[in-house]
């Protein structure tokens, strides 16, 4: 266990040394947004019954943990490979469900952290209530774990930083700016609606918002199974990468 | 006794490139085991396979009895390595990065140990710096501390004075002899030859993954009378 927690701590600690770049600016970045929409929009559209301003937040907050648990892991892999202190923990003892927790853990919590930070910051803006704090949580940690070892994935995949900004730019950012964050899904035409049900990320900010105003899009139950089962299957993948050393032991 | 090191018949291939052929050796507990051969003769693919960093296609290795791959925790925890590349991370202070590297081999608060290494190695003054600001011979020897955080049995070291000047290099070579005296078995790789003569027990020739001779150090002077390793070296390869 000592191994572990040491590589859980080496990760948190890599992130917090920079928290101004990995923590703060992610927060600003959210409440520019929240600024720019909110400011443009609050007039003139109600969600769910719910000003926008409001309904956005949550959108914003979940935006944030899944972009920061996926940048903790994936980054924290491919600069260990590039400048080859990977070596650091591939010479230890660990084993590789360790790895894979202290890897996932930390990126969830960097996630939570950024999350809770735009909370914070953005709740001076409007009166925002929380109906069911445990589905909040529930799906802030489950989110935060998907895209934490999904970051992993993309760590252990890609052998160049543009690599990586390819894999965030084309496949996280669409997935999660198309999912609901700004809008209810169901303000889109029928394609697009039908289209956005096959994008998990779609679930994560349903269920959380369903945490805040006891509304959402679909049922809480259905969108936390299908987090919960994408959880488990990139789990089980970057397990399954991991036990077989691909692209980390030659 | 079970040997430190013992590798059979193994082999393992880069594509077409075939970089251990087939290569068997034995090291013994407590030598000062010296692994020579030109660029490409297979040396740290070896030291790979046998840290875990590289799988073998065929072949086994144990390290004091324990197989690399089928109870690589035990046999990683044996093991201390030294890469040949200068490798660091920098985030951490030299402290903390002995601290984390400690408790990978599941040790805590280990710094009497930490002080200790520090001191033969001369970082004392270093150890609240981070890494970034070190020069290449400070981050050769943080290397070298590293390896020996956990006190592990069998310590391998992949060139480890390139980059390190003749003062370092002297303290560098002290510590390790004084570790080699308590009992540690020390495999080292290096182009310097005078060092390998100086302080390797045995020495093993390696060239395209195969091993061209394997014998004490004296008798492979005296197989070849009046020469320098060098010499010793260059004749071998030449065969």
């Amino acid at each position: 266990m000592i191994g572990f927690w040491t590589l859980f701590y080496k990760e948190v600690l890599r992130f917090w040394k920079v928290a101004f770049q990995t923590v703060a600016a992610p927060v600003l970045t959210a409440m520019l947004y929240l600024m720019i929409f909110g400011h443009v929009l609050e007039d003139h559209v109600r969600v769910h019954g719910i000003g926008y301003t409001s309904f956005l937040i949550p959108g914003l907050v979940m935006m944030q943990v899944l972009q920061n648990a996926f940048a903790n892991s994936s980054s924290s892999l491919i600069q260990a490979k590039i400048t080859g202190s990977i070596v650091f923990v591939l010479l230890p003892p660990l084993p590789y469900s360790s790895f894979f927790i202290a890897y996932v853990l930390a990126a969830m919590l960097r996630g939570i952290m950024v999350g809770v930070g735009v909370l914070l910051v953005t709740v001076w803006f409007v009166d925002l209530q929380v109906v069911a704090p445990g589905w909040v949580l529930l799906f802030a940690v489950l989110s935060g774990a998907l895209f934490g070892a999904l970051g992993m994935i993309a760590g252990i995949w890609v052998e160049k930083f543009d690599q990586l900004a390819a894999f965030q730019n084309f496949l996280i950012m669409p997935l999660t700016m198309l999912s609901g964050v700004f809008y209810s899904i169901y303000t889109l035409p029928p394609f697009w609606q039908q289209l956005s049900h096959y994008n998990p990320v779609f679930y994560m900010i349903d269920g959380f918002r369903y945490g805040f105003f006891g509304v959402s899009d679909v049922s809480p139950v259905h969108s936390l199974a299908v987090v919960a089962s994408c959880f488990a299957l990139t789990s089980l993948l970057t397990l399954a990468l991991l036990k077989r050393g691909w692209k980390l032991r030659t | 006794m079970i040997p430190a090191v013992s590798i059979v018949d193994v082999v393992k291939t880069f594509g077409s490139l075939r970089a251990l052929d087939g290569l068997s050796l034995e090291i013994r507990q407590g030598e000062f085991f010296g692994l020579l051969g030109p660029n490409g003769a297979g040396k740290t693919t070896l030291i790979s396979c046998l840290a875990g960093l590289a799988r073998l296609d065929s072949g086994s290795i144990r390290v004091l009895g324990h197989d690399v791959v089928r109870d690589f925790r035990q046999a990683r925890r044996l093991l201390g390595v030294v890469p040949q590349e200068l490798v660091f991370d920098p985030f951490f202070s030299v402290r903390e990065t002995l601290r984390i590297q400690s408790g990978y081999f599941g040790i805590r608060r280990n710094d009497d140990w930490i002080d200790e290494i520090l001191h033969h190695l001369d970082l004392t003054g270093k150890a609240d710096a981070n890494m970034r600001r070190l020069s290449g011979g400070m981050k050769r020897r943080v290397l070298v501390a590293q390896a020996l955080v956990h006190k592990p049995p069998v310590i391998v070291l992949d060139e480890p004075t390139a980059g390190v000047d003749v003062e370092l290099r002297q303290g560098l070579w002290q510590f390790v002899r004084r570790l080699n005296g308590e009992g540690h078995t020390i495999i080292l790789t290096t182009h310097y030859l005078e060092e390998a003569e100086a302080l390797c027990n045995r020495i093993a020739l390696m060239k395209q993954g195969q091993l061209l001779a394997l014998d004490s150090t004296v008798n492979l002077m005296a197989a070849h009378p009046g020469a320098s390793l060098e010499e010793v070296f260059l004749r071998t390869m030449q065969r």
